[in-house]
């Protein structure tokens, strides 16, 4: 008998379908992974297990009998327990405080007897973790334990972990998969919602695929490989690969040397970061997720301000620059020495803002992580989103909205971007067609650096190949694109080198065409030892 | 050491009013609710607590005992406090309006409900003022408690206030030991941090955002009651009797960064302040132990200006040393939708 399954169930998010009577199975002692596009309706699904949603249709199961979770109060009395993709923690109390929220109990609160029992907990499944520690204090592995654990207090059957392993290092995502396959033999339901197929071959017993809103598939893992799990997400075959093109006569552009960030909390999020970019090359960021990516990009961008450091920007067209550049990482540490040979003409750009930079001449695009927040304004239309990047052409006081306006519908065209015009609220637009809309105001702005961070999160497959090819098409123009990515085998497949930040600091540099995963996993999660190829 | 004595008591009186409604509106903003409603809450609980008693005593003709006259008042000025914070809470949890607009409607509301019940009904009395009697009034007055009233020094310091403030006191401490010790405290806690997380932990999120907002709003409402029975005439209706008491107790919570023990000190302090140039006034010469001086020509403004400024200097402060631990609550004026995406 399943420990929890659903009938027809459906749920609709205003006109949208997000859930379209789906029919799921779980039985204890197995782990069930969950696939599926984005928007395939997974988090929705489980969101109604865990009570976070009510359906609108349909029924929902547990032990045969039929039952209604209207609030997660009634999940977890039938032992459902969710760990959500964002932790739902109180930041300012501790792990045991955490984990005893909501729990019915005497008026007071016991702390001791309680972090006793969260430590019993913590040791029979071998995790790591102080219960008495301040959710602000941890790591994100420890805030994932943290939900974890809370979910097993409370004594739940059925553990849902949402995208577990977004936020964590290859190794952190195996020891995670230890503690799962504990739990397993305890008898537990798991299911585990994800999209990167290795894990879901290396972990789960069963797979059922969602494609939009609808069960795609169901099998047995062993009978799975990847071809077959990406075709019954996506609907017919595609092809995974990736484009690598090589580019000839690469120059130096820019020049990064002992560049160190401190965050507001007084946190050394770059810690003195030295590296080259080319023209013609994609250079991977790798790390987890926190390790000073964002730093790194704003400084560069000029948006934050760096502590120490140079960044330096080379013009084109100057034959030294194609002398000076060494693609070889090894040898980067040779030319990162902060002072340019003799006679290459340079342009300092740290300490300029966006539009000192932009007034140098100097053509550098960022495409932010927080597309709506930060990248576009999310209420405006593609029109005056595309205005942001031009407001400075047109008469006086007036701006130019007509070439903005042809510029937005040029965008249309080309990159194919799915909107009813150019007066469309990006808001309104899907996450693959906002990142379009970014990416191309971005490019039209003929950028010589061209910075992209986590350009492909929350896309389907389809609009991430879209957005490869425009990186790479780039590319191969002569723009030196940083590319800081979170999927390790996209990162593999697209740049030319891949530099691994772990806590602010650079600790290797490597080729990707002849790397592993393992080594780019083994640098992410290392702190001290210096690497080959850096010079600190 | 008289005149140091006499001064402390004096602050501990003016500042009380600043206790409650500090209180009140650290145990709404603990549940994410951001009330500017304080300085309205106060005016309803303070033309409640006093028409409770004053209608009384004219509907049945007779003086009302000063205990009575007392429990009638703070259980009034609570209820008509938390009324006005009932209209907020249904306002801003159940129909998720903006809380900065709603919490300044119901400052407007509350001030010109206060103001119209008391002209209405002192133009109905025979008196033309909206007043309680003397012996009521005396339920309001300083304690003479026996033996502990008379120990030197000890007795004229802390054995000398009306019962107000011991029950402010008592609250405020009552108020820190709950969110520090007791499970629902911990939950609330959690609901101000982060409504998310506290409902996916199966905490009825709307419930304790009613229930923290209206306690709290009576907990300003019997501020109000205090300000007119004791701060100015004593139990007459004065027209504007707040004034800014509530604006003051809403910095307040910022100067002690959400915590109920900081807020009696802070409230102390504000108090002292506001009475500061009555015993200590310009060009004269003070004495106080073994210490004199003359004090210098500070205009009365200066004083009345230093809450605010404090306040701003606290707020600087904070922020240049960031710490998790005084920060404000994480979902502060944010409405919580469970099925937001």
């Amino acid at each position: 008998m399943p420990a929890i399954s659903t009938r027809q169930l459906t749920k609709t998010f205003d006109t949208v379908l997000a859930v379209d009577k789906v029919d799921f199975d779980l039985y204890h002692g197995e782990i069930l992974a969950l696939m599926g596009e984005n928007g395939s309706g997974k988090t929705t699904l489980m969101n109604m297990l865990s009570g976070i949603y009510f359906p609108d249709g349909g029924y929902i199961e547990a032990d045969g009998q039929r039952v209604t979770i209207a609030n997660p109060k009634d999940a977890f009395a039938l032992g459902v327990g969710m760990v959500h993709q964002h932790f739902k923690l109180v930041e300012t109390l501790s792990a045991t405080e955490n984990i005893l929220l909501g729990l019915p109990g005497g008026f007071f609160v016991d702390r001791k007897s309680a972090a006793a029992e969260v430590a019993e907990i913590i040791a029979r499944y071998g995790f790591t973790l102080d219960p008495n520690k301040k959710i602000y204090n941890m790591s994100v592995s420890e805030k994932q334990t943290v939900e974890i654990v809370k979910v097993l207090y409370r004594g739940a059957t059925t553990l849902i972990l949402d995208e577990p392993t977004a936020v964590l290092t290859p190794q952190e995502s195996d020891r995670l998969f230890d503690t799962l396959r504990n739990m397993k033999a305890d008898g537990k339901a798991i299911i585990i919602i994800t999209h990167k197929l290795h894990e879901v071959l290396a972990v789960s017993d069963r797979v059922h695929v969602l494609r939009k809103g609808q069960t795609a598939g169901i099998v047995q893992t062993a009978d799975a490989d990847r071809n077959v799990l990406t075709e019954m997400m996506v609907g017919q075959s595609v092809a995974l690969h990736i484009d690598r093109p090589i580019v000839e006569n690469k120059e130096l552009r820019l020049e990064v040397y002992d560049l160190c960030v401190r965050t507001g909390d007084d946190v050394l999020a770059l810690d003195s970061a030295n590296f080259i970019l080319q023209s013609g090359e994609i250079l991977g960021v790798a790390g987890v997720a926190g390790s000073g990516q964002k730093e790194l990009c704003e400084a560069l961008a000029g948006l934050c301000k760096a502590q120490q450091g140079a960044v330096t920007f080379y013009p084109e067209g100057d034959w030294r620059n194609r002398s000076a550049a060494v693609p070889e990482a090894e040898d980067s540490g040779r030319v990162a020495n902060g002072v340019p040979a003799e006679g290459v003409k340079t342009i300092p750009l740290l300490g300029k803002s966006p539009q000192e930079i932009a007034e140098l001449g100097i053509s550098l695009a960022f495409v932010p992580e927080d597309r709506l927040g930060m990248g576009l304004v999310a209420g405006m239309d593609m029109t005056d989103n595309v205005l942001l990047r031009h407001y400075k052409r047109g008469r006086g006081p007036f701006a130019d909205r007509p070439y903005s306006r042809n510029l937005a519908t040029r965008l249309i065209e080309r990159l194919k971007i799915a909107t009813p015009g150019v007066s469309t609220v990006v808001r309104r637009l899907s996450g693959g067609n906002v990142q379009k809309v970014l990416l191309g105001r971005e490019i039209a702005s003929v950028p010589r650096v061209l910075i992209v961070a986590y350009p492909a999160r929350g896309l389907d497959v389809h609009s991430a190949h879209t957005i490869y090819d425009l990186l790479n098409e780039q590319k191969q123009k002569g723009v030196a694109v940083l590319f800081v990515g979170e999927d390790l085998d996209v990162l593999l497949e697209i740049s030319d080198r891949i530099m691994v930040l772990c806590g602010g600091k650079v600790t290797g540099t490597v080729d990707a065409a002849t790397t592993t995963k393992e080594e780019v996993g083994l640098l992410m999660a290392q702190m001290d030892a210096p690497q080959a190829g850096e010079t600190n | 050491m008289d005149l140091l004595v006499l001064f402390i008591n004096a602050a501990v009186i003016a500042g009380t009013p600043y206790l409650f409604g500090t209180m009140g509106e650290i145990l709404t903003e603990k549940s994410g609710n951001l009330n500017l409603g304080v300085e309205g809450m106060m005016f309803m609980g303070a033309i409640g607590g006093l028409l409770s008693v004053s209608l009384l005593e004219s509907g049945l003709g007779v003086d009302v005992a000063p205990g009575l006259a007392v429990l009638l008042a703070v259980g009034v000025s609570f209820l008509a406090g938390a009324a006005g914070a009932f209209i907020y809470s249904v306002l801003v949890v159940t129909f998720r309006t903006q809380q900065n607009v709603t919490g300044l409607a119901l400052t407007i509301f509350g001030v010109g409900l206060g103001n119209f019940l008391g002209d209405f009904f002192g133009r109905r009395s025979d008196t033309g003022i909206v007043r309680i009697s003397a012996r009521a009034g005396a339920g309001f007055s300083r304690l003479d408690i026996p033996v502990l009233s008379d120990i030197p020094y000890i007795g004229p310091l802390f054995f000398n206030y009306n019962i107000l403030v011991y029950l402010g006191i008592a609250m405020a401490i009552v108020l820190a030991l709950f969110f520090k010790y007791t499970r629902i405290g911990l939950n609330l806690r959690a609901v101000g941090e982060n409504p998310a997380a506290a409902d996916a932990a199966s905490i009825p999120v709307a419930k304790y955002k009613y229930a923290a907002t209206c306690i709290g709003g009576g907990i300003c409402g019997i501020g109000g009651m205090y300000i007119i029975m004791v701060t100015t005439a004593g139990g007459v209706w004065i027209h504007n009797v707040v004034a800014g008491f509530g604006w003051t107790s809403v910095a307040l919570v910022i100067f002690a960064s959400w915590s109920p023990r900081r807020a009696i000190l802070g409230s102390m302090i504000f108090g002292a302040l506001r009475v500061m140039p009555f015993y200590f006034p310009a060009n004269q010469l003070i004495t106080v132990g073994f210490i004199s001086f003359t004090m210098p020509n500070i205009p009365m403004q200066f004083y009345a200006m230093l809450p605010y400024a404090m306040t701003i200097f606290v707020l600087i402060f904070t922020s240049i040393r960031p710490n998790r631990e005084t920060n404000p609550p994480g979902g502060l004026g944010v409405n919580y939708f469970r099925e937001d995406r």
